[in-house]
């Protein structure tokens, strides 16, 4: 698989490390009332599609940078591919 | 070898995915008299992960909510040809852990130790032990000579395929209605309770509904509505062309990730890491394959004469601990058996026992109380590995 890094330009998937769902940038408040049960459902429950998948990797290998890429499951194909510094603040994070 | 027949509207039990559920059909029949059951299979009979592993069998687990089990499956290994008279192949040659370093030795000897303590075999060889068994290994590599192994007699190989097909004809003998061809597409939950699926083949009732389908079972359960602590990997594994005779039994190498052993058509069968991320493609990248020869060439470098011959990936139901999940859902006459990581071949025989036993008993069987869903929840985890909820590094 090659990854489109938008400073970098096309990459070996091989530099990079997978982390899992982005949905891990959400992270829940700690000091929520339901932060016991938020918390169990962020860290271990995923919904794991079959299609697309939209995922953190990291530039390990490269300027270290944390992606979200787009990503079809079933096919590999990339779609799209976003630092995820952007769209953590675009999510007001 | 068995019937093809047509669904019939009710069953006492639907079993979705026939690869462990084929097992979990054969023993409600057999051991708990429960024979108006249904295996309902997507595909053809092996055309799953049943078609999809490295037949690697072994009970060499560390902890205590895994081992038992595991040994179990391996005793269950050893009288399944005579139990459902059929030949599978079990073949008992032995799986070599390799060591490289003095901590990894004790870490292997502790091992050895929870083994024999569940009842299982475990001998810690010397490095001189292996030279006699196993000339061929790089026992001066520069980085990871080899310093020894944790040695199961008992483990081995089993014709993956004549697995199923045997617990498939003594399944049918017993009653037991094979379906395939046969999707899953919803289930009927009314106010909590299952009363059956929906098919490509019509809708089928039943009073309990056991879903057996690693893999994709994210895909089956997000139709009941659950979210599950699993992510779908695939897992790269490769055949050489026919050799004769040069393994001993089953060698895994302990510094990088790599598993080889032999079939009996002489072919070397080898793996080793997940690609790493999320698929459902049954079919991996290059990276790894390169990977997984570099592992091959570091501790038998006589592996770079064979050429290959054929390749495949497998999806793995990569659950948040390395363990699997045998247990009810919060879905009343709904059962759920998975997550399986690529550990799920040797563990057929106990994992369709266990999920017989939580069908017909409506409680877990022994061996199987560690598998509970809400493990994860209470801090119950049961981590082999020590790695935390990161399902690619399991």
């Amino acid at each position: 698989m090659i990854i489109d890094h938008p400073l970098l330009g096309p990459r070996d998937a091989a530099e990079f490390v997978y982390l899992g769902d982005a949905s891990l940038i959400d992270r829940p408040d700690l000091n929520n009332p339901e932060a016991g049960k938020e918390f169990f459902e962020y860290l271990y429950l995923r919904d794991n599609p079959e299609g697309i998948h939209r995922e953190l990797w990291y530039h390990e290998q490269g300027d270290r940078s944390w992606l979200v890429v787009t990503r079809n499951t079933l096919t590999h194909e990339i779609l799209n591919v976003e630092l995820a510094r952007q769209v953590a603040l675009a999510m007001g994070r | 070898m068995w019937r093809d027949p047509e669904p019939q509207q009710h069953y006492d039990v639907i079993i979705i995915g026939a690869g462990h559920g084929m097992a979990a059909a054969y023993y409600l029949a057999k051991v708990y008299g429960i024979r108006k059951v249904a295996v309902l299979e997507k595909g053809w009979l092996g055309s799953g992960n049943t078609g999809r592993n490295t037949t690697i069998i072994r009970s060499n687990y560390l902890l205590p909510g895994n081992e038992p089990f595991y040994e179990f499956s391996m005793k269950l290994w050893e009288g399944l040809e005579q139990d459902f008279n059929f030949n599978a192949m079990v073949s008992q040659r032995g799986i070599l852990n390799l060591f490289h370093s003095d901590p990894q030795r004790d870490a292997f000897a502790r091992r050895g130790n929870s083994m024999l303590l569940a009842g299982a075999d475990a001998v810690l060889l010397d490095e001189n032990l292996i030279r006699k068994m196993c000339p061929f290994l790089d026992y001066e590599n520069a980085r990871f000579p080899v310093k020894g192994a944790l040695w199961q007699p008992r483990g081995g190989t089993v014709r993956h395929d004549a697995v199923v097909w045997g617990y498939a004809r003594g399944a049918d003998r017993l009653g037991v209605d094979i379906i395939q061809n046969c999707e899953v597409t919803g289930f009927d939950i009314q106010d909590g309770v299952c009363r059956g699926v929906e098919t490509t083949k019509g809708p089928i009732k039943a009073n309990n509904v056991g879903v057996s389908v690693a893999g994709s079972s994210s895909k089956v359960m997000a139709q009941a509505g659950m979210r599950l602590p699993m992510e779908s990997h695939v897992l790269q594994a490769f055949v050489s062309e026919g050799l004769k005779p040069c393994l001993p039994g089953v060698i895994t190498f302990g510094a990088g990730h790599f598993y080889v052993s032999q079939s009996d058509k002489g072919g070397l069968v080898f793996g080793g890491d997940l690609d790493g991320y999320n698929s459902y493609a049954q079919r991996g990248n290059l990276p790894t394959v390169e990977d997984v020869c570099e592992g091959g060439m570091a501790i038998m470098p006589m592996i770079g004469k064979a050429r290959l011959l054929r390749m495949w990936g497998g999806l793995m139901d990569m659950s948040m601990d390395g363990s699997p999940i045998i247990d009810k859902t919060h879905i009343s006459g709904l059962y759920f058996n998975g997550g399986w990581c690529y550990g799920g071949f040797k563990a057929t025989p106990a994992s369709g026992y266990c999920m017989a036993h939580l069908l017909a008993t409506d409680e877990p069987h022994h061996t199987a109380t560690a598998f509970r869903f809400d493990r994860f929840n209470k801090g119950l985890m049961i981590d082999e590995k020590g790695v935390g909820a990161q399902p690619n590094l399991h």
